[in-house]
């Protein structure tokens, strides 16, 4: 059964879309991840043009993430003000991102750059989840396990200090600005959420409890991907609403299977698992840049002030 | 449909009774003069029929809405294939099919065939005023791929000997793909005789969005602020939907 998507101007199989939308929806459910990494190249591998990947998945990631914030602020595991620095960031990031993208699109290089941005983000994150997971499975076997004791970290020195209760933190408000500015950016130009960079980036960089960062990184990715959908809905109209409620559809019902199976497995192959998904995608879109086209020459509309 | 079909039928049967007085060389009709892309859209065929008073050929053009469009060609910068050089063309018709009885160079010399635009080699469109210091093979280059890139998304077609007889009444379908632009399309039937047009015969044939990819894309376009808030409350809502069905106790 053929559905005929009005921005994105093609028809797709619905089962196709929402059989995408259920297995990324899975993946998602069984790693705790997003999946708006996986989505966006997804959607450009069957044939929807990238500018319009790119804004519909940002659109289905505030669906998404409205779910999964609920869940956390349920458990109380939501640090609103932290958040709320971290939208600040987000807001101005996915901002110049939007119009950066738009720049891109004029002057005929926003694939180049989404596919590009893919490669180095999927390459660098599918590296360090295979050695982490390998790492992991080692030491298991080995029985030990340590954990670090609290650190000062280098954001702990910068002036515009502010504390933050839920995450027991005293510090400057420059760091989470900079992390949702740089999250805001990717949100915009590759359609993603962000949280494979954020989360790290709060435990690591910001001394954030684990506890709070997932709950955190959604409440983010909610105001930053809506800020994206509305921004790219008004500069390029490239969001096509059919066809994120399609995925999103899936996307839901996949999740729950994922989050059910998550239990019964174990973490580290999980891991290994995702990161040999994730550098798959990678290899493909490595390959459509580096091999000759079958047609070096490509038509697209005259897009001018 | 079926009337029209009746109509031209009765039509053709009087031509060719012998009391047939001043008829006219060539008729033609569509089996439709309008395409709504819905949501179950994916392409359509149109039948178009006719007759003729005596043997000749027919030949069938078929133009869509004209768009300006941007030719890029890529090239390798550092092992990586990126678009280089780009070419504006402006009035290039979205949609563009011949259909004939013969093959187009058997019915009409070079000259007519570039009058009346058959054959992708003689279709017109200017190319914008700050590339034309390319060379005049590059720019073919460009031209060129303009048609094969339309030519592998349907939506440039040369199908000569497409367009069958049976005794005087003649039929061919016309297809449009599923990404077939919106607007109005024109159609042009010729009858030829000796390397020349004898009769023609044009309508127009009108393809839109309707139901609610309709209201979809004029949203997006018209109202992109109120769209872009629409698909936000849209996601809100579902996300919140799924968070209560599938709540876990």
């Amino acid at each position: 059964m053929q559905i005929y998507f009005p921005i994105a101007e093609l028809s797709l199989n619905v089962f196709l879309v929402l059989g995408m939308g259920g297995g990324v929806g899975f993946l998602s459910g069984l790693f705790g991840v997003g999946g708006g990494f996986l989505m966006t190249p997804l959607l450009i591998f069957i044939g929807v043009p990238p500018a319009v990947a790119v804004a519909t998945e940002a659109n289905q990631i505030v669906a998404a993430s409205v779910s999964g914030v609920i869940a956390h602020w349920r458990r109380n595991n939501v640090d609103i003000k932290m958040g709320l620095i971290l939208v600040v960031g987000g807001f101005a990031g996915s901002t110049v991102g939007s119009f950066l993208f738009k720049l891109l699109r004029e002057i005929g290089q926003v694939d180049l750059v989404i596919s590009l941005s893919f490669v180095v983000f999927l390459g660098v994150v599918g590296t360090l989840m295979v050695i982490e997971s390998v790492r992991l499975m080692l030491r298991s076997r080995k029985g030990g396990y340590r954990k670090k004791a609290h650190q000062h970290y280098w954001a702990h020195g910068l002036p515009f200090k502010m504390r933050f209760h839920k995450s027991k933190l005293y510090i400057s408000i420059i760091p989470p600005i900079l992390v949702g500015f740089f999250v805001g950016l990717l949100a915009a130009i590759m359609g993603v959420g962000g949280g494979f960079i954020m989360i790290p980036a709060m435990i690591y960089l910001l001394g954030m409890p684990t506890s709070v960062v997932v709950g955190t990184s959604l409440f983010q990715i909610i105001f930053v991907t809506a800020n994206v959908t509305f921004l790219h809905s008004i500069n390029t109209q490239t969001v096509d609403v059919a066809l994120a409620v399609l995925l999103l559809a899936g996307a839901v019902i996949g999740a729950q299977f994922g989050a059910r199976v998550s239990s019964k497995l174990r973490g580290e192959q999980l891991r290994a698992l995702l990161g040999a998904i994730v550098l798959a995608v990678c290899a493909k879109l490595i390959v459509d840049l580096i091999f000759e086209p079958s047609d070096l020459f490509s038509l697209g509309p005259l897009v001018t002030e | 449909m079926a009337s029209r079909l009746l109509v031209l039928l009765c039509f053709s049967l009087l031509a060719a009774g012998p009391v047939a007085a001043a008829e006219p060389p060539l008729v033609a009709d569509m089996s439709q003069d309008s395409i709504s892309i819905t949501s179950s859209f994916t392409g359509t065929e149109i039948l178009l029929f006719g007759a003729i008073d005596r043997p000749g050929d027919v030949v069938v053009v078929v133009q869509g809405p004209r768009e300006d469009l941007v030719v890029r060609r890529k090239a390798r910068v550092s092992g990586i294939w990126m678009n280089r050089k780009s070419v504006t063309f402006h009035g290039v018709p979205a949609y563009y099919a011949v259909a004939s009885s013969r093959p187009l160079e058997d019915i009409a010399p070079p000259t007519v065939r570039a009058r009346y635009r058959l054959g992708g080699d003689y279709l017109d469109f200017a190319i914008a005023g700050e590339t034309h210091q390319l060379a005049g093979q590059e720019l073919l280059d460009f031209r060129e791929a303009i048609l094969r890139n339309k030519a592998r998304e349907d939506l440039f077609a040369i199908d000569e000997e497409q367009v069958r007889f049976r005794n005087h009444l003649f039929r061919t379908s016309l297809v449009f793909p599923a990404n077939a632009p919106e607007g109005d399309y024109s159609v042009n039937v010729y009858l030829m005789r000796g390397g020349r047009v004898v009769d023609n015969q044009q309508s127009t044939l009108s393809i839109r969005k309707a139901g609610l990819e309709r209201t979809i894309f004029d949203l997006a376009n018209e109202q992109p602020a109120l769209y872009g808030l629409i698909a936000i409350v849209i996601a809100l809502f579902a996300g919140w939907l799924a968070a209560v069905a599938f709540r876990r106790t």
